[in-house]
């Protein structure tokens, strides 16, 4: 399936896939993000059960520097 | 000193002893900016809220390594944000992010060549964000007006610019900051234009409960050393406004020693 990653298109295997299953693949477990799903936040605590589908936009962020 | 001790600076219920607030952007490195940050005794920092950098290196240092959140008030802004729609959507992206965090920096930008704020804009973001329960501390213009309104809509602090972002142009219009702070009940802070001590200290003389500065301190020639004297500058603005400055007098000399007892004149 394809995923848009932070205004990039991402192309998949797998044709089910949670929210969760994406931060291991992105290497991002453990650290510090917040992600929404077409527009709408996903809370860190409902990843394991979040599915993504054909198509979602993900915006997946983290605190830089800036004032 | 013991009302000094006292006197902190009060947003959204919750007390910090020092009044400067600092910006982490544009330093050398994390170290630096660490070390400014302990030079300058800030208990609140501002972040800003960005993409990810997918497939990064795993070691990659992060800014929150340098600057743990249990140690700082983190304050994530919404710089570089153009409409109220994508202002509203960084900050409920940081409360994620920041375990449920309600404190924030509201900014809606006009414009990019001036950083010169949208005030309307940001109007309708700071309404969206108390209703959904956020601690708005919100950068807008100098505009008496508008400063008004965003309190009355909820902001917990009014924060007028000094002069643009990131110019160091100083204190541009002391009048307009005095009439905000006088009409405002909330903490008035000025929120960019310092460009040295004397600027900050100025700001906190006529009144500010507080300064945010960023470039100031991370474009000196020695940050960390700027970050002393912001230090310093603001704690004495502070001071010199709680003690009450003597009266200006323009044509009335008063010497400050005795007038009797000289030494008599020789002939």
């Amino acid at each position: 399936m394809q995923i848009w990653i932070n205004g990039k298109q991402n192309d998949f295997e797998s044709d089910s896939m949670k929210i969760a299953d994406l931060v291991s693949i992105l290497n991002l477990t453990g650290k510090r993000i917040a992600i929404e799903q077409n527009g709408e936040i996903v809370p860190r605590s409902s990843y394991a059960e979040t599915q993504l589908n054909n198509g979602d936009k993900l915006e997946i962020v983290g605190a830089v520097g800036g004032g | 000193m013991e009302m000094m001790m006292n006197d902190e600076l009060i947003v959204a219920g919750k007390h910090y002893h020092s009044r400067l607030l600092i910006g982490t952007g544009k330093y050398k490195d994390f170290t630096e900016t660490r070390a400014a940050i302990d030079a300058s005794g800030a208990q609140i920092v501002t972040v800003a809220i960005r993409r990810t950098n997918i497939g990064q290196k795993a070691g990659e240092p992060s800014l929150l390594d340098y600057l743990p959140p249990s140690e700082f008030t983190y304050l994530p802004n919404t710089a570089g944000c153009y409409t109220a729609d994508d202002a509203v959507r960084t900050l409920r992206l940081a409360r994620e992010l920041l375990d449920g965090h309600s404190l924030v920096k509201l900014e809606v930008l006009g414009d990019p060549h001036t950083l010169y704020p949208n005030v309307i804009e940001t109007i309708a973001a700071a309404k969206t964000l108390v209703k959904e329960g956020f601690d708005v501390m919100v950068y807008t213009s100098d505009d008496p007006i508008i400063a008004k309104q965003l309190e009355d809509v909820g902001c917990c602090a009014i924060m007028p610019l000094a002069s643009l972002i990131g110019s160091g142009m100083g204190i541009l219009n002391p009048w307009n900051l005095q009439i905000i702070i006088d009409t405002v009940k909330v903490p008035v802070l000025v929120d960019a234009g310092v460009g040295t001590a004397s600027d900050a200290a100025i700001a906190m003389e006529l009144g500010c409960a507080g300064i945010l500065m960023n470039t100031a301190i991370a474009g000196a020639q020695n940050p960390i050393l700027m970050a002393s004297a912001m230090k310093k500058a603001v704690e004495a603005g502070r001071e010199a406004f709680l003690a009450g400055r003597m009266p200006k007098k323009l044509y009335s000399a008063s010497p400050s020693s005795p007038t009797s007892g000289m030494i008599e004149r020789i002939d």
